[in-house]
C-alpha cells in the first residue's frame, strides 16, 4: 500500500440537478479516509477532465440522473484520451439502464452503479481498483 | 378539553401498566430500544389523552374549513369532489408529449402537468451546446412560442388546469401559455394554473436555478404581481417542499424550509409595495409524500396549520383565502427501488393515500418504473389507477379529516408545528431563508439528513425491502421508455425555420424593450410577453437577463 491517501473526484456532469447521491457518496469516500473533491453541478466533460489532469486524481466518479449519460459519459471518456489519461478508474451512477451498461464499458467505464447501491460496496471498490 | 382528574387518573394507570409491561420485555422483548419517526420523534407504546391533554379543539383543529384550517381548506373537501388527479409528464418533442397528454385525459385524469426537459429549465435554447445530451431526456423541449403550440394542440384550455414545472424561466413559459390561449381564442381570465415559480429551492435542493436571488426575486413578485391582476385563477408560485425531500431532508424539515420560503416570498412582495391579500390567495404549495404513513398525514395537517397563523399572527392577512395552504402532493421518487419495481406499487398506493387522508388538493403518484427510466404508459395507468382506486373504492374520501382525533396523529401534528416553528425562529435570526440559503445552512441541514438516512438503511436499521433485506435474483426489467435520440436534431431544424421565418426587426425591438425594463424597475411580465409574440425564443429572452442580471454562482460543500 502507498502512504498517501487516494485521490478521488466526485463529478455531476451536465445540467441534472439531483445531487443528493454524489453527495452522499462523496462524504462516505472521505469518510473512508480518502481525499474528496466534489465539482458541484452542471460540469461540462471539459471541465470535469481539466479537474481530473489538474487535481490528478486516482478515480472518477460521475452521477447523472437525467439520461445524458449516453452522451456526456463518453464524451468525457474521448477527452480523457485526447488528454493522455490512461487506466483512470471512472464508476458512473445514477439512473442508468441496464441495457445502455455494455456500451458504456466499451467507451472505458469501469463500471456502473445503480440506485441502491450501498457506499459500503462503491468505498470497496474504490479502494481495491484505483490505481496509486 | 378533558377532565383534568381523568388525565391524572388516566396517567397512574397507564404508570401501572408500564412497569407491568416493562417487566414481561425480558421475556417479549419489543423490536427496537426507541422507535421514532423519519424526524425523529419518539414513538411511544401508544397515545391517550394525556399526551393532547392541552389540546383545545376549537383553537388548534376546529370545524373543516374554519382557521387554522388543520382538518382541510373546504368544509366538504372530497365529499363534494375529489382531488385533482395529476400526473407530471413529458418527454422528447412537443408532440410527443402532446399525444401522452391526451392519453391521459381520455384515461380520467383531470388536469396536466408539464415536465420541461433541463434545458428548457435553466433557459437554453436546444442547439446551445451545454444542451447536448439533455434535449428532450427529463421533459419536453420548449424553444419557442411555436412549440407550445404544439405541446397543447387539441386541448382546450379554457377546460383543464395545467401546472408547470418551471422556476427561473416561469415568466417566459407562462407567457407563453398566455399567448397560446389568445390563439385559441380564450382571455387570460379563463385560465387555471399553476407555475413552480419557486426559486430559493432551486438553490438549496433541485438545481435549475439561472439569475442569483435578488433579481430572482423581483421576476417572482412581478408574476405575483401580473397574475393578481389579469389571470385572477392562476397559482402565481407552488412553494416546493418535495424537492428538499428527495434530497433527504426529514418531515419537520421539509415543513420548516418550505414555509420559510414562504415567509421570504410573502416579504419580498410586500416590500414590492403589495397587499398581502391580493397576492396572498395565489400561493400554492407541493408536499412529498413520503414513507412514514402518519407521520406523512400529520406533516400535511401541521403545515396547514401553522402556514395559517404565520399569516394571520405574523403579516396580518385578512382574506380567508390567504390563510389557507393549499397543496399538491407527489408520492416519493426516492423511495422507489431499481429492485422488485412491482414492489413500488403498493409504497406508492400508501403514500398516495397519507396525501388523501392529509387533504391534499391534487395529487401525482409516481410509476413504478421511475427508479429505471421515464415511466411507460402502462406504468402511468396503474399509477393513475391507485388515485382512482382510493377515490372511489377505499371509502377514505367520504368524511373529512378522518384520522383527526387520533391520539397519534394529533400527537405528532402538534410535535412537527412546534419543532418547525423552532427552525423558523433559527432561520429568521439568520436574517431569513435567502440569507440561510446562501450561508449554505439549509443544504448543510438536508445533506446531514440524507447521510443519516442513508447510513441507516446501510446498517439495517431502516429495512427497505428488495433493497437490505428480501433480496431476490431477478431479470432485468423490459419495456422501458427511450426518448427518441433525434429529438435534438428536430428542435434544431426548427429553430433553424423559426429564425429564418420571423421578423428581425421585431425580434429586436422587443429584446432590446426587456433589457431596458430589466435595467429598471418595471414589471418584467409586459416586455416578455412582447418578447414571446415576436416569436423570440427562450434562450434569447434569458441571454437577455443573463446579460443584465448575471448568474447564480452555488457554493459547494461536502
Amino acid at each position: 500500500m502507498a502512504d498517501r491517501k487516494l485521490r478521488v473526484l466526485v463529478a455531476k456532469p451536465g445540467l441534472d440537478g439531483h445531487d443528493r447521491g454524489a453527495k452522499v457518496i462523496a462524504r462516505a469516500l472521505r469518510d473512508a479516509g480518502m481525499e474528496v473533491i466534489y465539482t458541484g453541478l452542471r460540469q461540462t466533460p471539459e471541465q470535469i477532465v481539466s479537474a481530473v489532469v489538474q487535481e490528478d486524481v486516482d478515480a472518477l466518479l460521475m452521477s447523472i440522473l437525467s439520461g445524458a449519460h449516453d452522451y456526456l459519459f463518453p464524451r468525457v471518456m474521448d477527452l480523457l484520451r485526447e488528454r493522455g489519461v490512461r487506466d483512470l478508474l471512472v464508476l458512473g451512477g445514477g439512473v442508468i439502464p441496464e441495457e445502455d451498461v455494455p456500451g458504456l464499458k466499451a467507451v472505458g467505464i469501469t463500471e456502473v452503479f445503480g440506485p441502491g447501491t450501498s457506499t459500503e460496496i462503491i468505498v470497496k471498490y474504490v479502494q481495491e481498483k484505483a490505481k496509486k | 378539553m378533558f377532565d383534568p382528574k381523568k388525565i391524572e387518573d388516566i396517567r397512574d394507570q397507564a404508570k401501572n401498566w408500564d412497569e407491568k409491561v416493562e417487566k414481561s420485555l425480558t421475556k417479549n422483548p419489543e423490536r427496537k430500544k426507541d422507535f421514532q419517526t423519519t424526524s425523529g420523534i419518539e414513538v411511544r407504546r401508544f397515545f391517550s389523552p394525556p399526551d393532547i391533554a392541552a389540546w383545545d379543539y376549537m383553537r388548534d383543529l376546529n370545524l373543516p374549513g374554519e382557521y387554522p384550517y388543520t382538518r382541510g381548506v373546504q368544509p366538504t373537501m372530497f365529499r363534494g369532489r375529489f382531488w385533482t388527479m395529476r400526473q407530471y409528464a413529458g418527454f422528447g418533442s412537443a408532440e410527443d408529449t402532446n399525444k401522452r397528454y391526451r392519453y391521459l385525459l381520455e384515461q380520467g385524469q383531470t388536469g396536466l402537468s408539464v415536465a420541461f426537459d433541463l434545458p428548457t429549465q435553466i433557459g437554453y435554447d436546444s442547439d446551445h451546446p451545454l444542451a447536448q445530451g439533455e434535449v428532450g431526456k427529463v421533459g419536453v423541449a420548449i424553444d419557442s412560442v411555436q412549440d407550445m403550440e404544439v405541446l397543447f394542440n387539441r386541448i382546450p384550455l379554457d377546460q383543464v388546469s395545467t401546472s408547470m414545472t418551471i422556476n427561473s424561466p416561469a415568466a417566459i413559459l407562462l407567457a407563453m401559455y398566455i399567448v397560446i390561449a389568445e390563439k385559441q381564442g380564450i382571455t387570460p381570465d379563463k385560465l387555471n394554473g399553476t407555475i413552480q415559480n419557486d426559486i430559493l429551492k432551486e438553490y438549496s435542493s433541485r438545481g435549475t436555478y439561472i439569475f442569483p436571488p435578488k433579481p430572482s426575486m423581483r421576476i417572482i413578485t412581478n408574476t405575483f404581481a401580473y397574475c393578481a391582476k389579469e389571470i385572477p385563477n392562476w397559482n402565481s408560485i407552488s412553494i416546493s417542499g418535495y424537492h428538499m425531500r428527495e434530497a433527504g431532508c426529514t418531515a419537520v424539515q421539509e415543513v420548516a424550509f418550505t414555509l420559510a420560503n414562504g415567509i421570504a416570498y410573502v416579504e419580498a412582495a410586500i416590500k414590492a409595495g403589495m397587499d398581502v391579500d391580493v397576492f396572498g390567495p395565489r400561493l400554492s404549495f407541493f408536499f412529498n409524500a413520503h414513507l412514514d404513513f402518519l407521520e406523512e398525514v400529520a406533516k400535511f395537517r401541521a403545515a396547514r396549520r401553522l402556514w395559517a397563523r404565520i399569516m394571520k399572527e405574523r403579516f396580518k392577512a385578512k382574506n380567508p383565502r390567504s390563510l389557507m395552504l393549499r397543496f399538491h402532493t407527489q408520492t416519493a421518487g426516492c423511495t422507489l427501488t431499481a429492485q422488485q419495481p412491482h414492489n413500488n406499487i403498493v409504497r406508492v398506493g400508501w403514500q398516495a393515500l397519507a396525501a388523501v387522508l392529509g387533504g391534499t388538493q391534487s395529487l401525482h403518484t409516481n410509476s413504478m418504473d421511475e427508479a429505471l427510466a421515464l415511466p411507460s404508459e402502462q406504468s402511468v395507468q396503474i399509477a393513475l389507477r391507485t388515485q382512482q382506486m382510493i377515490a372511489y373504492e377505499s371509502g377514505a374520501a367520504d368524511t373529512v379529516d378522518p384520522l383527526g382525533g387520533s391520539f397519534y396523529i394529533e400527537t405528532l401534528t402538534d410535535e412537527i408545528e412546534k419543532r418547525a416553528s423552532d427552525y423558523l425562529a433559527r432561520i429568521d435570526q439568520m436574517g431569513g431563508a435567502v440569507a440561510a440559503i446562501e450561508k449554505g445552512y439549509i443544504q448543510q441541514e438536508i445533506q446531514e439528513s440524507a447521510y443519516r438516512y442513508q447510513k441507516e438503511i446501510e446498517a439495517g436499521d431502516r429495512v427497505i425491502v428488495g433493497v437490505n433485506r428480501f433480496q431476490t435474483k431477478e431479470p432485468s426489467p423490459k419495456g422501458l421508455l427511450k426518448v427518441d435520440p433525434m429529438v435534438r436534431e428536430t428542435q434544431m431544424r426548427r429553430l433553424a425555420e423559426l429564425r429564418a421565418s420571423r421578423d428581425p426587426q421585431r425580434v429586436e425591438t422587443a429584446l432590446q424593450a426587456l433589457r431596458e425594463v430589466a435595467q429598471g424597475d418595471g414589471n418584467l411580465m409586459f416586455p416578455i410577453l412582447d418578447g414571446v409574440r415576436a416569436n423570440c425564443t427562450l434562450g434569447e429572452i434569458c441571454d437577455v437577463l443573463r446579460g443584465v442580471f448575471g448568474e447564480y454562482e452555488p457554493m459547494v460543500k461536502v
